[in-house]
């Protein structure tokens, strides 16, 4: 079986956790050798590990004929695709796609991130998905997070090979309730024509289903998981000089993520506990307001900012964590709990998110609920075989968790979709 | 001739109100009593007191024949007392009419007998024959541990405290091969005979009977009398179980009044008897011996303590708890005590449970949000109990002069019962004169602090 995907992050260049999911669930459906799957990135660095996939690079596929010295073509092409593999896509150009602004080879420029003409990008790259579905045989598209809808759709209304999309997170959790009208358009739309839809949590299965209105029999919720740690990770050692326990707050400083909760448990406890210290790593829009109200509550002496940390900064900082806390308003998933309890560290997480439904070897607390999330924070701090209890079989649970299992179940609605079982 | 061992345990703790850490040392009442009286009133209302009816009616039916037993945890009768005085009126008139026996248990439902390094179990148990008396006029003379909690190690704790038998699970474990139906004497202490539950045949009753998907449903009260008459020369089939059975395990609607109202009758014309557990230990010679190297309950699958104290976090707790064991029982105060043996119940590990957790009746969300709530709790009762002693003198000089104290006491007894050779007499009598001297000067201490506590307890009160 052959599957198109498209996807927008791949690591080693993430920016969020859609990058990191994806890349897990397509190795998990690996180990199938009769899976065959083709990725179309925006713009691949080059060193993405292609071992168990093959990456398009979307900025270098021609959507406008041109007929480049062979040459410049060459060094255009940086290595990304072949020179026949061009050829192949410039053949299947079938539309005419002058309107959009394209380089000497006929190729869009892709910023690859999230850059505030994302609309015009998503435009681009649902042309690139034109060519390359028209250029290969496949059997099944799928879809990774809304930016990528309108491409997957485009390639159904060509080939007329069926779509699923795959619903990482949806603009309800990202905007706490303030939906953009024209992302939830793209979203919505995408929804609408896709054959079935996979969610990550059964909470954002509801989201589909109620904020959608989409038809519960053809959206499937399958959990995320998470890979193991590398070697190198696993060797980091703890690094904690004040011999204070540490709590840890770790992503984005947004809206979605909660943080001001986090920093009112910390007054809350640090107002009755001795030996503790809160972390909050990570940056974002909302880390200005988070510094003055750690500063109004004067507690700024055991309260600590680091800044965005990057690969493995962000283990080194789990490492020497005592305890790890994502009090999300609205997570669809949530990897980083997970990571967390492979690094031995009890986690506490908000009953809003999506990793809470699979994990119970960990604290739940609703993100609200300070006097909850405090009382659980005092309580690992103070009790040493209550943190030992969780860590231990916190690790054991998730080790449990694989992409083996979550790409069987993809599989599985592949075979459904196609009508094979 | 045959006969039907009934016995039925009443217990309810006292179920803990959400208590965050900030309540340490400003809020000591740990007890959510909406809950409970909710709770209690309910239980009693659908099956107690109905219960209680049925059980008075077959007796006077049957002209005394039907016999039944009853073990009703202190900390239940003290519910009761409270929210529902008329079920201990009507448990009184059960007991007036001779063929009701009370036995004897844990005050406090607890896991004391785990603990051998200190008289708490001993203390419990006294405690609560002493308010089983004083009820119901009646001495327990046979013994049931919490969860019908086993082992070779407590027997002859439970010998030493008079009673001439236990009531035990018939776990697999220690039966093998062998037949519950029968009287056994266990192998620790041969004085101690034993009644093994018949596993299968009372969850018949208790869990099967409304079962539509069971082979043998309906099960009627001759069905049932039949399968006791057809087991070949056994003398007495144990059927324990819980009292709430009749009426909110097994619904009024599912007929289970009605089973238990046809039993004495389906039973006796089969020549069936029915005896109170004392009864069948009196009136019968043990087959055998049993063993029980580890502990056994009657835990549903497993037999074991597993639901109760498998995990690290419920260790910790009975650990904690259990650590406060001496400090407590220097305290005089009587509210301590009280919510000492609150605090005890195995109903506060059972919710910490990390492995059997889909109870309906457990108020918590999570195994964890009882471990939190339960520790600060116990944070807020263990600095309630230092509080009681002065707070010039230091917890580790406390427990060094207490454990002097225990020291002493060993040597004299030891010298009292008289196994020192005679050349070390002269030696002996001189420490005896020194430990004496000794033993008074810690008691006096003890006094003093006691007694400044108890000034500085009234003078907060009084605040």
């Amino acid at each position: 079986m052959k599957a198109l995907m498209f996807g927008w992050e791949f690591p080693p260049h993430i920016l969020g956790g859609l990058g990191t999911a994806s890349y897990g669930l397509i190795k998990g459906m690996s180990r199938h050798k009769d899976i065959d799957i083709t990725l179309v990135l925006p713009k691949p660095r080059g060193d993405e590990d292609q071992s168990f996939l093959k990456i398009i690079a979307a900025n270098k596929v021609p959507i406008v004929w041109q007929e480049p010295d062979s040459k410049v073509l060459k060094d255009s092409l940086e290595g990304r695709i072949t020179t026949d593999e061009y050829y192949n896509f410039r053949n299947c150009i079938c539309e005419d796609n002058r309107y959009i602004g394209t380089n000497g080879i006929g190729s869009v420029e892709f910023s690859g991130r999230y850059p505030d003409n994302l609309l015009e990008e998503i435009r681009n790259y649902e042309a690139v998905a034109g060519v390359v579905c028209r250029s290969s045989n496949f059997d099944i598209i799928h879809s990774h997070d809304w930016l990528t809808y309108d491409a997957g759709v485009k390639a159904k209304m060509i080939t007329g090979k069926p779509l699923v999309i795959h619903v990482h997170a949806t603009d309800f959790d990202r905007s706490r309730g303030n939906v953009n009208p024209t992302v939830y358009n793209i979203e919505k739309y995408g929804m609408d024509m896709a054959d079935h839809i996979i969610t990550v949590s059964n909470m954002t299965r509801d989201t589909v289903i109620n904020k959608y209105h989409i038809d519960p029999r053809k959206v499937t919720t399958v959990h995320n998981a998470v890979t193991p740690l590398s070697k190198e990770i696993l060797d980091i050692k703890p690094n904690n000089n004040t011999g204070d326990k540490i709590v840890t707050f770790l992503g984005r400083i947004t809206m979605q993520k909660g943080p001001e909760f986090f920093v009112q448990a910390a007054k809350q406890v640090l107002d009755r506990t001795p030996n503790v210290r809160f972390v909050m790593a990570g940056g974002g829009d909302k880390m200005a307001e988070m510094v003055d109200l750690a500063s109004a509550y004067g507690i700024v002496d055991r309260f600590h900012f680091t800044g965005f940390l990057k690969g493995k900064e962000v283990y080194e900082m789990l490492k020497s964590s005592n305890l790890y806390i994502m009090p999300s308003v609205s997570e669809p998933f949530g990897i980083s709990p997970l990571e967390a309890m492979q690094c031995g560290v009890p986690t506490i997480v908000s009953k809003q998110s999506g990793c809470a439904e699979i994990l119970t070897k960990v604290i739940k607390v609703d993100f609200w609920d300070i006097d909850a999330m405090a009382d659980a924070i005092h309580s690992i701090v103070t009790n040493d075989a209550f943190a030992e209890h969780l860590k231990v079989e916190g690790k054991k649970e998730v080790d449990e968790i694989k992409w083996e299992y979550a790409g069987d179940k993809v599989i599985n609605v592949y075979n459904q979709v196609l009508g094979y079982k | 001739m045959k006969s039907i061992c009934l016995y039925f345990q009443i217990h309810q703790p006292f179920r803990l109100k959400r208590y965050r850490f900030f309540n340490i040392g400003a809020d000591h009442h740990y007890f959510d009593d909406a809950n409970n009286e909710a709770i209690i009133k309910r239980i009693a209302k659908n099956s107690y007191i109905p219960a209680n009816n049925a059980m008075l009616q077959m007796i006077k039916e049957s002209n005394g024949e039907f016999k039944v037993a009853y073990s009703i945890s202190g900390l239940a009768l003290e519910q009761l007392e409270h929210y529902c005085p008329e079920v201990i009126d009507s448990f009184k008139k059960l007991a007036k009419t001779g063929c009701v026996e009370f036995l004897a248990e844990t005050y406090a439902h607890s896991f004391a007998s785990l603990r051998k390094e200190n008289k708490e179990f001993e203390k419990q148990v006294e405690a609560h024959s002493k308010k089983i008396e004083s009820l119901f006029g009646q001495k327990p003379t046979v013994f049931r541990n919490s969860e019908l909690l086993f082992c070779d190690d407590m027997v002859d704790r439970v010998a030493n405290m008079g009673f001439a038998g236990m009531l035990a699970e018939g776990a697999p474990q220690i039966l093998d091969w062998k037949s519950p139906n029968y009287v056994y004497c266990s192998t620790a202490n041969q004085r101690v005979k034993l009644l093994l539950k018949n596993c299968g045949m009372s969850d018949d009753i208790a869990y099967r009977f409304s079962d539509w998907g069971w082979r043998e449903f309906p099960l009627t009260a001759d069905k049932f009398a039949n399968w006791i008459m057809n087991n070949p020369d056994e003398q007495v089939v144990n059927l324990f179980m819980n009292y709430e059975v009749l009426g909110e395990i097994q619904n009024a609607n599912t007929g289970i009044f009605d089973f238990f109202k046809a039993l004495p009758n389906a039973a006796k014309n089969r020549g069936i008897r029915f005896a109170t557990p004392s009864e069948v230990i009196n009136n019968n010679m043990p087959t055998d011996q049993i063993s029980a190297p580890h502990p056994t309950t009657w835990a549903n699958a497993t037999k074991d303590l597993s639901p109760w104290l498998a995990n690290t976090i419920q260790n910790e707790a009975f650990n904690k708890l259990y650590a406060l064991t001496d400090k407590v029982n220097r305290c005089s105060d009587k509210q301590i005590i009280d919510d000492w043996y609150k605090l005890q119940s195995t109903d506060h590990l059972y919710y910490m449970s990390t492995s059997f957790y889909n109870q309906s009746f457990c108020p918590y969300d999570s195994p964890y949000d009882a471990f939190i709530n339960y520790m600060n709790v116990l944070s807020d009762f263990n600095k309630r109990v230092d509080s009681f002693f002065t707070a010039d003198i230091s917890e580790e000089e406390l427990n060094s002069l207490v454990k002097e104290k225990l020291a002493l006491e060993a040597e004299l007894a030891a010298l009292k019962s008289g196994k020192k050779v005679s050349k070390t007499e002269t030696k002996s009598e001189t420490t005896k004169k020194a430990t004496k001297e000794t033993k008074k000067v810690v008691e006096e201490k003890k006094v003093a602090k006691e007694t400044e506590a108890k000034k500085k307890t009234k003078k907060t009160n009084s605040k």
